[in-house]
């Protein structure tokens, strides 16, 4: 695991930014050319939504894999936290302009429909956390930086449960998302007299 | 009994592929402008193209093949359709299994040019071939006293991956008011473009209704039962808030999760517009007297 971290050590942090931001414009130009099949909108949608979520349980599982399993992610994690953000802003766009596309729809939608209102939820809570990814807003903020970045707790619940509602049926594959998400947030609650618990209550 | 309904637009029509992506584009237009108010059978007719082969048979639900939109198109052709037999019992002088090249023999085929409106707001134009599900009924002989009937498709774990999942309780049901079956748009597809209908299509024959939502057209049927009371049906057994009896295509009653006033044509690619959807699917002028005095919302 040392040599793991050590190797981690080594990458910059604007590599996995470069590397995270790439299947964007890549899946973009794979709907405009076919490669995504016969419905690109629905598809590019998903992709993105799909992506969000990934990395959403991505920058959960750093704090975690540190505790338990000493593997060393921390210099990444703003970097995976923005490109949430990102991903689930272009799921949010390519829903807004080219799948529902009339704007008084997109209201009436928001508003009557359960896992649309949750989906917009979970966007309204990490977009203040994207928007305070930086060195400046973490002064400026202090104490308070670390009380709101608690939101990605109750954001990534949202998005896993939207993820769910919208499936057609009973289908496994939100469900495991949405259990991922759960487990990792269990991981964080103090284990109390457990002789091998670190202090949990300081991580994030 | 058949060619009792004709298309009014025919391969006679047909117009060189992209003159047809120009006409679409006109439709659409004209859609935009409200001009597509004025319903009824001409204009439904008029906007009506097929999609291609290749948009119709890779672009499919059949969940019994997994849930996402490519897996039918992969995986459905472990299931085989020869030899194919149908059960057909309940209220008919007939009762038995009927070997489908007997049925087939038995059957005048035609081409049926059909809007296919999915619950989910997408939709195709399928050149169908087949024959009215009428035929077939007559040929078992319906009862007196029969006023549904219930179908079911094949459920074969071995040639099934996706029935290993509960994404409903297999095997798939379906079922229609038994005058909603013996209307002449209502017909049992064998082809499509002329050619077998493929396994991701519902092989070897599947129920076409194509005024309702597509999960109503149930796909490679084994056994047709005709009863007196309302049949269970897969959807409806899921979620009864989401998906009624009936689903006929209705842009005034709204899916609870999603509008059903609009939907995307297939094959608009990345920048397709949303068009707005048809009463009864654009056959209102056929079927809508089949409805009278009911109430559609509370008859979804």
């Amino acid at each position: 695991m040392d040599k793991l971290n050590q190797i981690l050590r080594r990458i910059p942090v604007w590599a996995v930014y470069v590397l995270g931001l790439l299947p964007a414009p890549w899946l973009f130009y794979l709907g405009l050319t076919g490669g995504l099949g016969i419905e690109p909108i629905e598809a590019l949608e998903h992709e993105y939504g799909e992506l969000a979520l990934k990395l959403l349980i991505l920058g959960l599982a750093v704090s975690p894999l540190r505790r338990l399993a000493g593997l060393n992610l921390m210099k990444f994690r703003r970097a995976i936290g923005v490109l949430t953000v990102c991903y689930a802003g272009l799921h949010l766009l390519v829903w807004l302009v080219l799948d529902v596309q009339a704007p008084a729809q997109i209201w009436a939608d928001i508003l009557k429909r359960p896992y649309i209102t949750i989906g917009m939820a979970a966007f309204v809570l990490l977009l203040p956390l994207g928007l305070t990814s930086n060195n400046a807003s973490v002064r400026r903020l202090g104490a308070a930086w670390r009380r709101l970045h608690r939101l990605v707790y109750p954001a990534a619940v949202l998005a896993g449960l939207h993820y769910v509602i919208v499936a057609k049926g009973f289908q496994f594959e939100p469900l495991l998302y949405l259990l991922a998400i759960c487990i990792l947030l269990l991981s964080r609650l103090p284990v109390p007299r457990h002789p091998f618990a670190r202090r949990s209550s300081d991580s994030t | 009994m058949a060619h009792r309904w004709t298309n009014t637009l025919t391969y006679a029509d047909v117009t060189p592929r992209a003159a047809f992506l120009n006409r679409r584009q006109v439709m659409a237009g004209l859609a935009g402008s409200g001009l597509a108010a004025m319903a009824g059978r001409a204009q439904a007719e008029a906007a009506v193209e097929p999609n291609s082969w290749e948009e119709i048979t890779s672009y499919n639900n059949y969940y019994e093949f997994g849930t996402r939109k490519d897996d039918p198109a992969k995986y459905a052709h472990t299931l085989k359709t020869e030899p194919w037999s149908v059960t057909i019992d309940g209220l008919v002088d007939r009762p038995g299994e009927y070997d489908f090249q007997d049925i087939l023999s038995e059957m005048t085929i035609e081409e049926r040019i059909y809007r296919f409106r999915c619950v989910e707001a997408w939709s195709m134009v399928v050149p169908w071939n087949g024959f009215e599900l009428a035929d077939l009924l007559n040929m078992a002989g319906v009862q007196e006293g029969a006023k549904y009937v219930a179908f079911e498709t094949a459920l074969r774990p071995d040639e099934m991956p996706g029935v290993a999942y509960p994404v409903l309780d297999w095997p798939y049901r379906e079922g229609l008011r038994l005058d909603e079956a013996l209307h002449p748009l209502t017909i049992m597809a064998t082809g499509i473009y002329g050619r077998p209908i493929p396994n991701q299509n519902g092989a070897p024959l599947r129920l076409v209704v194509p005024w309702k939502y597509g999960f109503k057209s149930i796909k490679s049927i084994v056994r047709i039962t005709l009863t007196e009371d309302e049949p269970p049906t897969s959807w409806n057994m899921a979620n009864p808030r989401e998906y009624g009896f009936y689903s006929n295509v209705n842009p005034s009653v709204d899916h609870p999760r999603w509008s059903q006033a609009s939907e995307r044509m297939i094959g608009g690619g990345l920048f397709a517009k949303r068009q707005p959807t048809l009463m009864f699917n654009g056959y209102e002028s056929d079927v809508a007297s089949l409805y009278d005095g009911m109430d559609l919302s509370e008859y979804f």
